[in-house]
This record gives C-alpha cells, structure tokens and sequence, in this order.
C-alpha cells in the first residue's frame, strides 16, 4: 500500500476530522504538523489553490478539502464504511456533512472576533445548533451515525469539541444543554467513543492556545 | 433501491436546478419538472416544506423517498440510484475527489465572486470580482487539461460530475460576459474550454435545459435591480 501522508494544523477541526477518519479505518500515516503562519513549500506545492490544511498525500498524490479528503479515505479503504450504504440515507448524510462544512467554520475563528461582529457570530452559531437540534438529530439514535459513528459525527467535531473552548475564551454562549438536549446527548456520546477521544486534542492545550491568540486580537484592537 | 415517480423542483434560470436534470437526462430517467414561480420573493409551500432547512431549489422527489435538496448531493444520488446507466462520477477514488474538489470549489469560491460581479456597483468594486473570476476561469482551464486527458469532457468521453457541475454556469457566464463587455472563456484564453463549452451546450442531455442567454440576461437585470432594491446581500441569491 502507498505511503499515506497528513499535512495538518493539531489546532484545527478540519484536520481532527481526517484523524478521526483515518484512526477509524486503522490507516498508518505519517503526521507533519504545518506551522498556519509560515506556511511550507510542501503544502504551497500540495495545495496551490486554497494554501490550507488539512492535505492528505497518498502516494505522492494530493487530495484537499476535509470533506473531499474523508469521502477519498472511506473510497479507498472500504472496509469500516463510514457512510450508509442506502443511497437515499447517504444523501441524507452528505447533506449534514455539508450543512457542518457550511456553518460550522467559524467556531474555531470565533477568537478573532469582539463586539458587534461578536455577537452577530453567537447568534448565528445558535441558529446553527437550533437546525442541527431540530432538523438533524434523531430523538434515540446515539449518533448521526446511529449506534455506530459516521462521517457525519465526525464532521461535527468542531461543535463537540471546538464550541466549548471558544465559549470560554470569548465569554460567549451558545451552546446550552437544556435547551439543546439531542445534541447535548450526541456530544457526551461522540466523545466517549475510543478513536474520538484518541483523535481530539487535548483541551487544557486548546484553552491555552486560545486563550493566548484571543490576548493577542484584544490587545491589538485596544492599541 | 426506491422506485417511483421522480420530480425536480427548480427554476429555468437556476443553474443549481439545471444539474439534476442534465443527470437525469444521461440516465434517460423520466421526470415532472415542477417550476417555482417567484423564488426571490414568494417561496412555495413546496419548497419551504421540503427544503426547511435552506429553502433553495433544486430539490429531487423520487417516489417515497422524503425529499433530497443540494445540487451536488442530487448528482451523487442520482448516479448511485440509476447505476446501470452511463456513470456519472469516474470511478476512481483519486479522479472522484478532483472531481469533488473543483466542484466545491466552483460552488463555494468562484460562484460567490460571479455574484458579487453582477451586484458590484462602481468601478473598482467591479474589477475586483472580475479578477477573482477571471483567476478561477483559468484554473477551470487547467483543471479541464487534467481532467479531460484529451478528451472532450472532464468527464472523458462522457459528460461527467464537473461538466455538469461548471456547465450549469455556462448560461450565466455569458450573461456576465455580456453585461461587463468581457470575454471568460474564448478560444485565445481558454481554447480547452471554449470548444468544452460548446461541445457540452449541444450536448442532448444539456441542450433542452440550458436556458436562452438572451432571455438569462433580461432576467438578470430584473434579479439585479429587485437584490439591489431590496438591499439583499449577494449570498442570497
């Protein structure tokens, strides 16, 4: 089997959503942490359109886009599907993947952001949940996925793991668990899965990270 | 696998609605295209229902199956459904993802840019999309280099994935070649391209969908004129 290569940022959900894919798959890769403010050749060489992370590289060949890159992994190892077979439920699941991939981003960037901007982000994150509430999760079913995770579970890795460090750094509050108690399940659920919580990165270096980027913007607006 | 009637719910200006149906046609499946009237303004019943979440068209029924919505979902579904017919995707895990990869890119980066050229007022507003356009048109040209291997679709011999996905926007293209006196794909910049484009618009599966450029750009001003007098932004388009 061709060398599998990850070019990633620890930091970032896109790039937590390949681990989780390729660890669940039991694919052997090689890690290459990419330093976000001083990109590398390699990555400007692997990724010429977007200039981002994650990059999967499976002998030699480049493969961008998270969302590009699970369906890529789930099409080559097979085994272990992470999609429905049905195509009707596997519409179904493309469908939140990109709903995630769509609304979602802005949790890990929500750090840059104070004031108006701010809160408009907050709301927007609570309408997010709202539809994921409502429209996405399934009153029994224990993931996405149903008693098994899927790729939909793990494309929602920001809202599990991501939405609580940002809230505490920012002060911000979307996320509640009484008024969102399906998802409220789903995360305890998702995060006591094994391969999940050997996939997500540790949270008091998140708080840190965040914490220091989030110093670094106040103090930047206040001059 | 479900069986059943199957209807597309769109518009005949929607370039999104317009990919369903170019599948469709390769597949030879029948199907009830059902038209939303004033999409901009008035949504259907219909389309709020089945849609709730985004509320856009297209939207695919087929037979008792709850309602599929996202254009690119729609193809991969369509493909998967009807799979003894003429493939959409390519069937190599490496080729599907660059197949994926430039439609969203095409959905999520160069459409944005296109729509902020048709709403850009003042001249330096206007250049600013048009490069960003323009620099996406180019890569569409390489990337039908890579794709095609010499053939006449990116999807080989066949139309595929990407020529459904980046030829829905051929109507629209024109319309904004036309109003801002510039040429996007032409045999000079993009040869590759421009004979794509009209070996695709003449294709039978394509050519009964692709709405009139005339008739587009009318439209256009109208969409133009109504997002501007409604103070909407572009994304809502």
């Amino acid at each position: 089997m061709a060398a599998v290569k990850l070019l990633g940022a620890w930091v970032s959900p896109y790039n937590c959503r390949v681990i989780c894919a390729l660890k669940l798959k039991g694919i052997a890769y090689e890690y290459m942490e990419e330093d976000l403010l001083n990109k590398s050749p390699l990555l400007l060489q692997y990724n010429p359109v977007h200039k981002k992370i994650p990059v999967l590289v499976h002998g030699g060949r480049s493969i961008c886009e998270s969302a590009v890159i699970l369906r890529y992994i789930d099409e080559t190892w097979p085994e272990n599907p992470l999609l429905p077979a049905d195509p009707y439920e596997r519409a179904v699941a493309l469908f939140w993947i990109k709903f995630a991939d769509d609304t979602t981003f802005p949790i890990a960037m929500m750090y840059l952001i104070t004031g108006e901007e701010q809160k408009k982000a907050a709301k927007e994150c609570s309408e997010m949940l709202e539809t994921i509430e409502e429209h996405g999760l399934v009153e029994g079913k224990k993931f996405f996925g149903g008693d098994e995770i899927n790729m939909v579970d793990i494309a929602f890795c920001s809202v599990a793991h991501w939405l609580g460090v940002i809230e505490e750094v920012t002060g911000l509050k979307a996320f509640e668990p009484h008024k969102f108690p399906k998802l409220n399940s789903w995360i305890l659920n998702f995060k006591s899965v094994p391969v999940i919580k050997e996939s997500l990165p540790d949270i008091e270096t998140m708080l840190a990270f965040f914490k220091g980027r989030r110093e670094m913007v106040l103090a930047s607006k206040s001059s | 696998m479900a069986s059943g009637e199957v209807k597309v719910l769109g518009t005949w200006a929607s370039q999104f609605a317009m990919r369903p149906r170019i599948a469709l046609n390769i597949k030879s499946v029948d199907y009830e295209f059902i038209e939303e009237k004033n999409l901009l303004e008035e949504k259907s019943q219909l389309l709020l229902q089945s849609n709730p979440v985004h509320k856009k068209v297209p939207v695919l029924f087929h037979g008792d199956n709850k309602p599929i919505c996202e254009s690119l979902i729609i193809l991969q579904y369509i493909d998967e459904t009807w799979s003894s017919g003429p493939p959409i995707l390519p069937s190599d895990p490496y080729d599907r993802a660059t197949a994926r990869f430039w439609a969203a890119y095409l959905d999520d980066k160069w459409y944005p840019a296109v729509k902020s050229l048709g709403i850009a007022e003042g001249d330096e507003a206007k250049k600013t999309a048009m490069a960003q356009v323009e620099e996406g048109v180019a890569l569409m040209e390489e990337a039908f280099g890579n794709c095609s291997k010499g053939k006449g679709f990116f999807g080989g011999d066949e139309i595929g994935y990407l020529d459904i996905a980046f030829g829905s926007f051929l109507g629209w293209l024109r319309v904004v070649e036309k109003f801002n006196g510039a040429k996007l794909i032409d045999e000079a910049k993009t040869p590759g391209l421009a004979d794509w484009a009209e070996r695709l618009c003449s294709h039978a599966a394509v050519k009964d969908v692709m709405p009139d450029a005339d008739k587009l750009a009318e439209f256009a001003m109208i969409v133009v004129a109504k997002i501007r007098g409604l103070g909407l932004a572009a994304h809502s388009l």
